[in-house]
């Protein structure tokens, strides 16, 4: 495949049918709906989970956590561990400490003086959460190193938790690390690249209106389906280490482990075996790979831990648990002046691998598809003593879309406006693009006119109107809600440069190597390491197409730092748009060296050499062709090959983005409440997604809808809740409530198709795009059936008893259960919370 | 996780049941296990042995019993929900279970283990109760029958002492033409009831003859709501007569305060959900 | 220890076992069968579902003990040969799996509903799967192959899969 996608073309396609969808030209696989590669061997029970994986001589490690949220840890005593039978080795803290490492990393130092304590993999003289490992047992079977653990013995002194964040900000409040002298972790200010905002609202002076709320991101707990594990097997002799471990960044862990072990990088190998899902959280380095590498190495024998689900809950980081307080400004005709966005994010009790950037990732997200002048983020991290938060399937974005989408549909009550006419009065024309937002990216395309047309059509967005009126003139006891979220992401993490520029500690590359094996057949590999996606489904499509090659004459493999050496790994909706464009240009330059070759060997110039579907041949002499099989035998053979040109044909490619890529879409949502019980019920979910060209339409398609589940859980089911003695009380499958089947309703899903321009392939990613739309969908849903009642807002998740309270309670209750917002002055349907500037 | 070690017995009889249990104060009756090896997991209690009752057949099983129907304590939930005699003559039994997690837990989950489980958010308990069901217990001293009113006495506490078997339950069949419904009220499919209502009405006419109301999680035990009961008597079977009735039947209730809901908001469900129960299973 | 005795996807084991060996741990680590997997430990998640005697049964919490003299068949046990089940064809063909991690539970799950419920509407086939979580397909996908599975064993035809850019002419 050529480089067809070019933006003229692009920005031409645009023009003619907005929106409208590529059918796959016969015998093309971009757009095919492939099943998968993956299948046979995920539904046959042929899967390798890293708790699968045994070894002669296999050793069982197991952590003993912290039962309190904050103690100094007094004494540790292993000795009675050790004599139960089939014990090998106890290990508390101090006894690791000189192997272990002084902290494990955290590559994201968001300010220059951010407060960054050290966190060991074993807590040594305090522990901060409870979860928090203060020794390790190592057994012969994991029956035995659950027994042990509980022979070992620690002395604590209770120390004080400190649970909520503005508590922890307040002068005097106990500190979570004594060292830093604050819980204050960094004060991150980002004023945009637009207008000052108060100078802005106030040049607008009566005309302005200002509307400000105080929205929260509970905390939740990302729970994909497999916990974690980890796998060493150590070659002792060599100084030799294979890591398997159920992660989703094998090429960031090597690394990693390197520096935080000393273990020189060339001797560690990583693998992700198969992942059964990863949602942000298996994007770090834990204490257990740590704790496993340090523990193989001192043992000289292989080690495994197996992480338990209510042990998952504690000891692998949660997501989101923000408190926003952000503030719109508009002029009295609804044109956009500009927001404000004040956010509190909780750290949890230290910074795992990428937890400050996650609120800042957001910080781009807050002015979303929406033109205005000025903008202004402060976002504050704090120290509490929980599990540490970090990326959370959207990680930032969308905490953000959450704020901009909910705060538009009060601003549009508050002006007695259409919450959709108010978006469309605002949003960014497709003939506008590429156009510069206030928060300083450039949107390269899309078109918000055409998703939202596709929509509200697919939705029957008057007839449910209709409905809604006729429910609240006969006050039925169960209302009608209709919510809308018109959201963007910035996905395809990330231009290498950007990342600098925030401090970040890598790269956004992604590398692919094809290689083509003398009997025709392709073997590809990628950096970007899969955990359910469907990478080696799609990667063959690219190649197969961009190859002239038979999809299924195409191996992928990825997820081994032996095997596929270089990598950025997957997370942020970078697969396709960096590794699969990485993996693009990798086949064009096979294509080059076969030209060459196929040129060479048909005695004619190379500038007469076309290549199509497969073949090379001569311009004017068809007869003169030779397959790119019988180019790749031939330099494997090597006997002809032009003067100093290498034999066999491979390639290697690291491809680093030039912008990232803006997936967006129009999500409509309808709910009914019951007012009596307050239940909310979805009735219908309506989504159009854009997310450019797509190589597989069933693999976007799962995407989708499991986007939406998760996004749609935070609305209505999930939080993590803490005691005020920082005990996690959801802290089984029985108390965290995530979804099943008969939870979550028939999704509707439709697309309209605006080519990314940043890429030849015109991809934008898919991974997160329905979990940042749909929560703001459906939280606007339950708010408007309940503005009949003066009800304003709900704190997510919206519970039967939340929005039962935000109805029928007194004022206090209505204000625990978020009915009003900011401050709380009043309850009234008046607009208390309106302030004239 | 992984449970802490124990013995482990499975006799084939009563007997032999019994005797286990009283050899060993610690020891545990062992029945499909579904609430049992979960606690073993989490550790969250130590048996030194369980008395496995798999093997006893004579626990398995339904039998008409004249006026009376009874559930041996070892059926399955699956078996209980499918039985034609349950289903002709203790409906709101099969309606209840049905309602009993999911499909694999009922093909483990026995009618005497939730019974004996006695967690007051387990749907089978109010059920017992709003039927008058008698349970009976075989100890080293014999058997004893003891009424459901008296069966449950706190949270994860019955009248059985430690050394006896609740070995099956007594449903008296309900004279006349009952209708029966089960309203459960949780968040998600898979959670446990913040409420349940279990209601049997019998019609006469136009009117409610005679109703039974039992109520899920609303203490620390299940509650009969009597005072509904009492207020539907001899009302007209409409909307209106239901819906004043239903405001007694939180009268006297001490609702816990968690996760799932506060007191005061469980006593306002089980008004409303005692109203919708006793609406439909009156056709009204 | 016991010794249990029990036909495993067609062979026949005889092991001597601590009591409190989980099913689930007994098929994992005792006889390597690690085709079912582990995701909880209070018998929510269903990861671990296997049919035992004919029912599905949640093997993290069945002892290995109380499973003596029973018949499993596990995920690995359930095609015919090389001839898949029409519950595996199905949730390829619509798309039912991403991660896999609930695949082998969720299968068993939906081969134990059908045997009950050859024609079962939508939401049965909700409920009948609601004991199994997945986190990765918002369960869409899942439903239609366990329809379509139905269909196909009833002898009416899979359904084909469908999706938003139905594939142009070609067998996908
Ligand atoms: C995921 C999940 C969801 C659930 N949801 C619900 C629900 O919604 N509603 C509901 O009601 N239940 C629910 N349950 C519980 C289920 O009904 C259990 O089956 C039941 O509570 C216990 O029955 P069992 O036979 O498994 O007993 P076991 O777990 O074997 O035993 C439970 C307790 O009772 C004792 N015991 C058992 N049988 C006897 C006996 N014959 N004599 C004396 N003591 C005995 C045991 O010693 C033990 O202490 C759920 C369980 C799970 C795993
Ligand atoms: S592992 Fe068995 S139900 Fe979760
Ligand atoms: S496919 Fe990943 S959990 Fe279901």
């Amino acid at each position: 495949m050529t480089e067809q996608m070019d933006a003229g073309l692009v920005a031409e396609q645009i023009a003619a049918t907005p929106g409208a969808l590529s059918e796959p030209a016969d015998g093309q696989e971009m757009g095919r709906g492939r099943r998968r590669k993956e299948d046979p061997k995920l539904l046959t029970g042929q899967t390798n989970w890293t708790d699968n994986i045994t070894l002669p001589g296999l050793l069982h490690m197991a952590v003993l956590r912290s039962p309190m949220a904050h103690a100094k840890v007094l004494s540790v005593d292993v000795s009675a561990a050790l004599e139960v039978p089939g014990v090998i080795a106890a290990y508390s803290g101090a006894d690791l400490a000189d192997v272990m490492g002084a902290t494990l990393p955290c590559a994201w130092p968001v300010t220059p003086d951010m407060v960054s304590p050290p966190h060991t993999p074993l807590a040594v003289d305090t522990v901060r959460y409870v979860g928090d490992g203060v020794a390790v047992v190592v057994a012969r079977d994991r029956y035995t190193a659950a027994d042990a653990l509980e022979a070992i013995a620690v002395e604590y002194e209770q120390l004080p938790a400190v649970v909520d964040m503005e508590e922890a900000l307040k002068e005097g409040s106990p500190l979570v690390h004594e060292s830093a002298g604050t819980n204050r972790t960094f004060l991150f200010d980002f004023p945009g690249a637009g207008a000052d905002y108060a100078e802005t609202v106030a040049a607008a002076g009566d005309d302005a209106v200002v509307v400000k709320r105080r929205f929260v991101q509970q905390r939740l707990l990302p729970t994909p389906m497999e916990p974690r594990a980890v796998v060493v097997a150590p070659i002792a002799a060599a100084d030799d280490y294979t890591v398997y471990s159920a992660t989703q960044i094998p090429h960031i862990l090597r690394v990693m482990l390197a520096l935080t072990t000393g273990i020189p990088e060339h001797k560690i190998r990583v693998i992700a075996p198969d992942v059964g899902g990863g949602f942000g959280c298996k994007l770090n380095v834990y204490a257990e790979e740590v704790l496993c590498l340090v523990v193989a190495k001192k043992l000289g024998r292989p080690v495994k831990w197996t992480e338990s689900r209510s042990e998952h809950y504690q000891a692998t980081v949660h997501g989101r648990d923000q408190v926003q307080d952000i503030e719109i400004a508009a002029r009295k005709d609804g044109t956009l002046l500009g927001l404000k966005v004040e956010l509190l994010a909780d750290m949890g009790a230290y910074l795992q691998l990428v937890t400050p950037g996650v609120p800042i990732l957001g910080a781009f997200m807050f002015p979303a598809i929406y033109k205005m002048a000025a903008y202004h983020f402060t976002c504050t991290g704090v120290f509490t003593t929980k599990t540490p938060t970090d990326a959370y399937r959207g990680a930032g974005r969308p905490e953000a879309t959450f704020a901009i989408e909910r705060i538009m549909d009060e601003l549009a009550h508050e002006l007695g406006r259409d919450p959709m006419e108010l978006r469309k009065q605002n949003w960014i024309r497709h003939e506008e693009f590429p156009y510069d937002m206030v928060a300083g990216l450039t949107y390269d395309s899309g078109n918000y006119e055409a998703a939202t047309a596709k929509a509200e059509e697919m939705f029957d967005l008057d007839g449910l109107r209709r409905e809604q009126a006729e429910r609240r003139a006969r006050k039925d006891p169960v209302q009608l809600g209709i919510g809308i979220s018109t959201f963007t992401e910035m996905c395809g993490l990330a231009p290498s440069r950007v990342l600098g520029s925030l401090s970040y500690g890598a790269g956004g590359w992604e590398a692919a190597q094809i290689r083509m094996l003398p009997t025709g057949k392709v073997e590809v590999t990628s950096g970007a390491t899969p955990h359910g996606q469907g990478h080696h489904t799609a990667w063959s499509q690219i190649v197969a197409d961009a190859l002239g090659v038979p999809f299924e004459d195409v191996e992928v493999t990825t997820g081994d730092t032996d095997s596929s050496p270089k990598g950025m790994d997957t997370y942020g909706s970078r697969s396709l748009v960096v590794g699969g464009v990485a993996i693009h240009k990798a086949t064009g330059k096979v294509l080059e060296k076969a030209k060459r070759i196929a040129a060479h060997l048909l005695e004619a110039n190379e500038a007469d050499v076309e290549f199509d579907k497969g073949a090379f041949s001569v311009k004017g002499s068809p007869e003169a062709s030779m397959t790119i099989q019988e180019v790749a035998l031939a330099t494997f053979a090597a006997h002809n090959l032009p003067d100093g040109m290498e034999p066999t044909l491979d390639s290697d490619y690291v491809y680093d983005p030039e912008n990232f890529s803006y997936p967006h879409g129009t999500h409509l949502c309808a709910v009914e409440i019951d007012t009596e019980t307050g239940f909310t019920t979805i009735r219908k979910y309506v989504c159009v997604d854009d997310i450019g060209k797509i190589v597989n339409p069933v693999i976007v398609e799962g995407q989708v809808h499991g986007g939406l589940a998760q996004g749609i859980a935070q609305a209505l089911y999930e939080e993590a809740v803490y005691d005020d003695d920082g005990n996690l009380t959801t802290g089984t499958l029985v108390d965290y409530l995530v979804p099943a089947a008969p939870d979550l309703p028939h999704f509707e899903t439709g697309r309209t198709e605006t080519p990314a321009t940043s890429n030849p392939l015109g991809v934008k990613g898919v991974g997160e795009a329905g979990t940042i739309a749909s929560t703001p969908a459906v939280m606007n849903a339950v708010v408007d059936a309940l503005r009949p009642f003066g009800v304003r807002d709900v704190r997510m998740p919206a519970t039967p008893e939340r929005v039962w309270r935000a109805i029928h309670g007194s004022d206090a209750e209505r204000a625990a259960a978020g009915t009003i917002a900011y401050g709380g002055a009043s309850t009234s349907t008046t607009a208390a919370t309106q302030e004239q500037m | 996780m992984i449970p802490a070690e124990f013995d482990y017995l499975a006799p084939d009889t009563v007997a032999d049941a019994v005797a286990a249990l009283a050899a060993d104060e610690d020891a545990k009756v062992l029945a499909g296990g579904q609430s049992l090896i979960p606690v073993l997991r989490l550790r969250l209690s130590y048996p030194t042995q369980l008395v496995d009752l798999r093997k006893v057949q004579e626990l398995r099983g339904v039998r008409d019993d004249g006026d009376a129907l009874v559930i041996g304590a070892m059926t399955r939930h699956s078996d209980v929900v499918a039985d034609p005699l349950v289903q002709q003559h203790a409906a709101l039994v099969a309606a209840a279970t049905a309602t009993v997690a999911d499909p694999a837990v009922r093909h483990r989950g026995t009618f005497g283990g939730a019974l004996a489980h006695a967690d007051p958010a387990g749907d089978l308990a109010a059920v017992a109760l709003a039927l008058d069901a008698e349970l009976v217990a075989e100890g080293p001293g014999g058997r004893r029958s003891i009424a459901a009113a008296d069966f449950f006495q706190d949270y994860l506490q019955t009248a059985l002492s430690p050394d006896e078997l609740l070995v099956e339950v007594r449903i008296p069949k309900l004279e006349g033409t009952w209708s029966v419904h089960y309203e459960k009220f949780n968040r998600v499919a898979q959670a446990w009831a913040i409420v349940g209502v279990a209601t049997a009405v019998r019609r006469e006419g136009g009117s409610i003859a005679e109703a039974r109301v039992g109520l899920t999680n609303m203490g620390s035990t299940p509650v009969r709501a009597t005072a509904v009961e009492a207020a539907l008597r001899g009302v007209p079977a409409e909307a209106g007569a239901i819906a004043e009735a239903a405001q007694h039947a939180a009268e006297g209730t001490t609702p816990p305060d968690d996760l799932g809901g506060k007191a005061d908001y469980r006593q306002h469900l089980a008004r409303v959900l005692t109203r919708r129960a006793v609406a439909t299973a009156a056709g009204v | 220890m016991a010794r249990v005795r029990m036909r495993v996807d067609g062979v026949v084991y005889e092991d001597e076992v601590s009591p409190r060996t989980l099913l689930t741990h007994h098929l994992r680590d005792g006889l390597g069968r690690v085709g079912t997997p582990i995701g909880c430990d209070t018998s929510n998640c269903g990861s671990c579902t296997v049919s035992m005697d004919g029912d599905s049964v949640k093997s993290c919490s069945v002892l290995a003990v109380q499973a003596d003299g029973a018949e499993i068949t596990t995920i690995q046990g359930l095609a015919d040969g090389p001839e898949w089940h029409p519950v595996q064809k199905a949730f390829r063909e619509h798309h039912g799996l991403q991660c896999g991690y609930c695949t082998p539970g969720m299968v068993m799950a939906a081969v134990d509903l059908l045997k009950r419920n050859p024609s079962p509407t939508e939401d049965e086939v909700r409920h009948g799967i609601e004991g199994n979580l997945c986190r990765c397909t918002g369960y869409q996908n899942i439903v239609k192959a366990v329809l379509s599975a139905a269909s196909e064993l009833r002898g009416e035809g899979a359904h084909p899969g469908a999706f938003s850019t139905p594939p142009a002419g070609v067998p996908a």
